[in-house]
């Protein structure tokens, strides 16, 4: 080597401290970028817990059992929420019929029967295509087809079937990832013992998928109950002072379907009335409803995403 | 021989033949029937996704069609002014769409950075133990009703920032699109954390080799290798924004107004369906079609912004 170019002993020194401060400096950045992150990640958490504090300590003059038990009312002291939930309750009972089975028979078809051609395709597209549209929408197609087109009505019955296929793509998505998780072999081993596609399909994917299903089903469900825009659309009533005819009655033959054609009210309307209303008494009471939709929806996307969780965990194979 | 049995057949009577079928490959039959039934059954239910979208533009398009009899084309997308339920209508929907962009606008600005940061953090910083904890939290956000953050945006944020800006009116888009981007950000954060969780293990790894610290192989080689998904994320975002409706009808106001000042209040296109909604229109009435125009403007703004955000997701996709 040429000594002439080899550096002094300070000027090593010197870089050495230079180099030190940049790692210093560097790690210093990551660790703060780290933290910011944190906070980035939080930031959400965050809100949703001043949000939840906020709607309860406005909305806890109103946590008694009177408020379940009342009708709405024009004083904001006595209005309740009864005939909201037991509307929110019927909706979801429709919205459930509807959204389920055609769902995952939709999914089972995506997934074990349909052939790889443009018409495959073409549902493919059009599922992920409905996820992407605004709720909203759902409620213009439900009143120009639903209410005004098969004349059913602002009925119960409407509203259950909109938010049924607002909800429909996402069950056919989970009930496609619960299926893709079960191994061809198993598929193989029914049909190598003689089953057909159909007992394949009924006795072995669904039965295994069934879990995955449900997690996607409690998903939608809790989505269709907080769901505002596309009910007010079909124009539902606010001011609902009854309740529907009762499902079972104490004639033969016990079951009464008039409660699909009554007009109704839900929990996210009641509380949108409130809210938009200008004396604060009836605020109070959007947000003890608030409070109590947050509450209901919570639970049910924890079970859900609990239910998912235990499921991986407890594969076996 | 051959003939022989010709014969023979020839003299045995069809029905025969038909009673010697076994019972096994007779219950074949009716299985095959049955498995094909079902395979029909399950593809109209697949087959209810193709007639749900059709549905949507056939309501959409066929209600527009008798609102742009009495309204010209021409007016409706230069038209200043939204005022189709006055004595002296006018059928602008400039207003509406100002509206809609400003709103979504002021979400995009808190949740893009906000967002991106956390991705960058899911993907690169959390342990996976982090990761565990932190996404599920991020899901159970994205399940909290709209109509619930409208009474946030209304009661809380708004007053929150009268505070600040003394003279802002109590229906305002600022505090309607801040709460609608923090309603955004878990959207962002988890498709913009599944592209750079897509990059390379290799990447990194080069980057790591040549002395660089978590935070350089984050900004200079993760978030460029999987920029177009990210920009997917924040394109599917704007469309989420656009499309939102509670959170606007209860914060942003009502009243069209041609501004892009988010101090200001204004409706958006969702917010308008609402309050026609809300009252009593005539069915086939020029308001009540109004709706579906309206609509009809939203769904093609949400469907072209749903699909440049798939195009670009697919890409990054196809790039390792």
């Amino acid at each position: 080597m040429n000594s002439n170019t080899s550096p002094t002993k300070a000027s090593v020194i010197e870089n050495l401290t230079a180099v030190r401060a940049m790692i210093h400096r560097h790690k210093r950045n990551d660790i703060l970028f780290a933290t910011i992150g944190l906070l980035a990640v939080m930031f959400g958490l965050l809100t949703l817990l001043t949000l939840f504090i906020d709607l309860v300590m406005d909305g806890y003059p109103r946590f008694n059992l009177q408020f379940f038990s009342d009708f709405p009312s024009r004083r904001a002291g006595s209005a309740g929420l009864l005939s909201a939930w037991v509307g929110s309750l019927l909706v979801m009972f429709v919205t459930f019929f509807t959204a389920v089975p055609m769902g995952v028979a939709a999914g089972l078809y995506l997934e074990e029967y349909a052939p790889k051609n443009w018409f495959s395709d073409l549902i493919e597209i059009n599922v992920s295509n409905l996820a992407g549209v605004p709720s909203i929408i759902y409620g213009l197609l439900a009143l120009g087809l639903f209410v005004y087109g098969l004349n059913l009505g602002q009925s119960i019955l409407t509203a259950g079937l909109t938010l049924g296929l607002l909800i429909v793509p996402i069950v056919i998505v989970s009930t496609r990832e619960a299926i893709r998780a079960i191994p061809v072999a198993i598929r193989e081993a029914a049909y190598a013992v003689g089953a057909t596609k159909w007992q394949v399909v009924k006795d072995h994917v669904v039965k295994y998928s069934q879990g995955g299903i449900l997690t996607g089903v409690i998903i939608g469900m809790s989505r269709a109950l907080g769901e505002t825009a596309p009910i007010i659309t079909i124009g539902a009533l606010t001011f609902i002072a009854f309740l529907p005819p009762s499902p079972i009655t104490t004639t033969a033959p016990f079951i009464n379907f008039e409660w699909l054609s009554s007009s109704f009210t839900v929990l996210p309307i009641q509380m949108f009335n409130w809210l938009s209303r200008p004396d604060h008494a009836f605020h109070i009471n959007a947000a003890a409803t608030g409070a109590i939709i947050i509450v209901v929806t919570l639970l049910m996307n924890g079970t859900a995403i609990w239910l998912r969780y235990k499921i991986r965990k407890n594969i076996k194979w | 021989m051959s003939v022989a049995i010709q014969v023979l057949k020839d003299q045995v009577p069809k029905n025969i033949i038909a009673m010697t079928i076994s019972p096994r490959l007779a219950k074949n039959v009716r299985r095959n029937v049955k498995e094909r039934i079902i395979e029909l059954i399950l593809m109209l239910a697949a087959l209810s996704a193709v007639f749900t979208t059709f549905a949507i533009v056939a309501i959409l398009l066929y209600e527009s069609l008798g609102f742009f009899k009495t309204v010209s084309i021409i007016e409706f997308f230069t038209g200043k002014e939204w005022t189709p339920l006055f004595e002296d209508a006018h059928y602008g929907i400039m207003p509406l769409v100002a509206g809609t962009l400003t709103t979504s606008a002021v979400a995009l600005a808190v949740a893009v950075p906000v967002g991106t940061i956390a991705a960058i953090y899911l993907s690169e910083f959390a342990s996976h133990k982090a990761r565990e904890i932190v996404k599920p939290i991020l899901e159970l956000l994205v399940g909290v009703p709209t109509i619930v953050f409208g009474y946030f945006a209304l009661l809380f944020i708004t007053p929150l920032l009268q505070k600040i800006f003394p003279e802002l009116p109590g229906f305002n888009m600022l505090s309607a699109g801040i709460v609608m981007g923090v309603m955004i950000i878990p959207y962002i954060a988890s498709v913009a954390e599944d592209a750079m969780r897509a990059v390379p293990m290799s990447m990194r790894e080069g980057s790591y080799a040549m002395g660089a610290t978590r935070f350089q192989t984050a900004i200079r080689v993760v978030t460029p290798a999987a920029i177009s998904g990210i920009v997917a994320a924040y394109i599917l975002a704007i469309s989420r924004a656009v499309g939102e409706t509670m959170v606007v009808a209860v914060a942003a106001g009502q009243q069209p107004n041609l501004t892009f000042n988010p101090m200001e209040g204004a409706a958006t296109i969702t917010a308008y369906i609402v309050q026609v909604a809300m009252g009593d229109l005539p069915h086939a009435s020029i308001g009540y079609q109004s709706i579906f125009a309206a609509g009809l403007v939203l769904f093609a703004m949400t469907l072209c912004f749903n699909i440049i955000g798939h195009i670009v997701r697919k890409k990054y996709r196809e790039q390792y």
